[in-house]
């Protein structure tokens, strides 16, 4: 019995079962669904997914907290010295409510309408209403990609609602009848209407053909190779069975058609 | 030996407070140096990406939100605590003031919830705008400080000597004469310290107001438009910042502090002025 109790309080404290994976709130729904199926695989392992944001993440990775990051954004310059994992593939859909009988917009529309230059949803044969234009956060991913992908230099509208989670811009934007906002692809569901854009509607075909153009990289960063369980788990989350989870989870995976 | 134990505790309060002021003063003050102090308070534009720091929508956020706060909850504040004191059996107000501390003691994102859930719905259907907006954050953040102001009033009126009560009555005086000319006046100074209780409580409060605030960091044109406050601006951006935007934040600290401070000084000393 004692030898038993000891064995199992060494394993427990082995490092080599335990592992921090941190950053990008985006990531993390598909990293816990990752960290939950290969926990189910490996007995006796510990993955533990934290939230925080992608600088976080990468903050984390910096100072040793985490081994592994997550980042829903490209490294900045500064940030160059660490590695990268292309680990999945998410797409931006622009939403409005369901009400809204808008079936698509041009990029460029949406581009002005983000930059406050189109505020009545009039010009766009809609109601005589002021949009409610929702945006994320200075700093998070979504909106860094959003902001690459779409706005370039010019600056989303200052009057914009500001959230700090896809979710809860999703709420906003399933009851406000006069709402427009982005978020992740695999985040969409029938509470909110995703718009075609420049007549291409975010559909797997399309996305992984390579048509859709808002499609942004998940990053796991590493601060150089990993070995033991980080690469493990790394590998099972590129293997066939890790990318199946997160395309029946609304994602693209890592390497598709036409990338 | 208890005295130094005493002492050591009591001190301890004393510098956990000096060793936040101090680092957030660290933290904060070099960026609001190296780009101007006029920036920080007078730039409208927020955007750390590009390093412009612009904290004045912010600013007004927070001052409009706490204002629209009092306006609300000081006058339904003090008349609840007048009718509990004054008015009421004595049965009623056993019942009515601990059920008014429980208020006190619902988490701020259980507010936040029903200000998302059935304020703003109805604000949106009924003024029109987003619903997100001053007057949603004012509401809530209303109700928020009930608790504070009801209570500690109530504690300053009940203590009014009793006489005071008396005399007034004695000389004719009706019972609301007398809680106007009499009650008042004598209780003013728990009375303002429970307004200015319930003003820290509004500046401060954060996850209430990011819920329904809208958080857009522009200068509100209406009290249907969505504004930010000072600290739910700390708090949405704090988990991405990194480099100068992290600074920025601490010089957000820095202001709400400085804001905070001013208030509660403007606020005792107006308070001690008048009873004397």
């Amino acid at each position: 019995m004692m030898v038993f109790l000891l064995a199992a309080g060494c394993s427990l404290s082995d490092s080599e079962s335990d592992l921090t994976v941190a950053g990008s709130t985006s990531v993390q729904p598909f990293a816990d669904k990752w960290a939950e199926v290969y926990m189910e695989h490996h007995r006796g392992t510990s993955i533990n997914i934290q939230g925080g944001g992608s600088s976080a993440g990468i903050q984390a990775v910096r100072s040793g907290a985490a081994t592994i990051g997550m980042s829903s954004r490209p490294l900045k310059a500064d940030e160059q010295d660490l590695k990268t994992i292309v680990v999945a593939r998410d797409g931006l859909a622009v939403i409005v409510h369901p009400s809204n009988p808008l079936q698509g917009l041009a990029l460029s529309d949406v581009k002005r309408i983000f930059a406050g230059d189109i505020p009545n949803w009039r010009a766009l044969g809609y109601a005589d209403r002021e949009m409610t234009v929702v945006t994320r956060e200075e700093g998070s991913g979504t909106r860094g990609a959003f902001q690459e992908l779409v706005m370039g230099p010019t600056r989303i509208y200052r009057r914009a609602i500001v959230q700090d989670s896809n979710g809860t811009v999703r709420e906003i934007v399933a009851h406000d009848p006069y709402a427009i906002g982005y978020i992740s692809l695999g985040l969409v569901n029938k509470q909110v209407k995703a718009l075609e854009l420049d007549g291409i509607y975010p559909g797997e075909e399309a996305i992984e053909d390579g048509l859709y153009p808002l499609v942004r990289p998940f990053l796991f960063i590493t601060d150089g190779p990993v070995d033991g369980l980080a690469r493990h788990f790394i590998d099972f989350v590129l293997s066939p069975e890790g990318q199946a989870l997160i395309v029946s989870e609304g994602l693209i995976p890592a390497k598709a058609r036409g990338s | 030996m208890i005295r130094m134990a005493l002492l050591v505790t009591a001190l301890s309060a004393v510098t956990i407070l000096a060793v936040i002021t101090l680092f957030i003063f660290v933290e904060g003050t070099p960026i609001m140096f190296k780009y101007g102090l006029k920036n920080f308070l007078g730039g409208m534009d927020w955007y750390p990406g590009e390093r412009s720091f612009g904290l004045l929508p912010m600013i007004l956020g927070s001052l409009y939100v706490t204002g629209g706060a009092l306006v609300l909850g000081v006058p339904f504040g003090l008349a609840c605590a007048v009718f509990l004191t004054e008015f009421s059996s004595r049965g009623l107000r056993q019942i009515i003031k601990p059920v008014i501390e429980l208020l006190a003691g619902i988490p701020s994102v259980v507010y936040g919830f029903m200000g998302v859930v059935i304020l703003v719905p109805f604000i949106r259907e009924t003024f029109g705008g987003p619903g997100l907006s001053v007057l949603a954050a004012s509401i809530i953040l209303g109700i928020m400080i009930l608790p504070t102001v009801i209570s500690i009033s109530i504690d300053a009126l009940s203590a009014v000597p009793p006489s005071y009560r008396e005399g007034s009555i004695a000389l004719g005086a009706t019972r609301w004469q007398t809680v106007k000319m009499v009650l008042l006046p004598a209780a003013r100074s728990g009375i303002i310290a429970s307004v200015i209780l319930g003003m820290g409580r509004a500046i401060g409060e954060t996850m209430a107001v990011i819920m329904i605030a809208g958080n857009a960091v522009a200068v509100p044109r209406s009290a249907l438009d969505p504004v930010r406050t000072l600290t739910s601006n700390i708090a949405l951006e704090m988990g991405y910042a990194s480099g100068e935007h992290r600074q920025a934040l601490f010089a957000t600290g820095v202001i709400l502090f400085v804001i905070i401070m001013i208030l509660n000084t403007l606020a005792n000393v107006t308070s001690r002025r008048k009873t004397k």
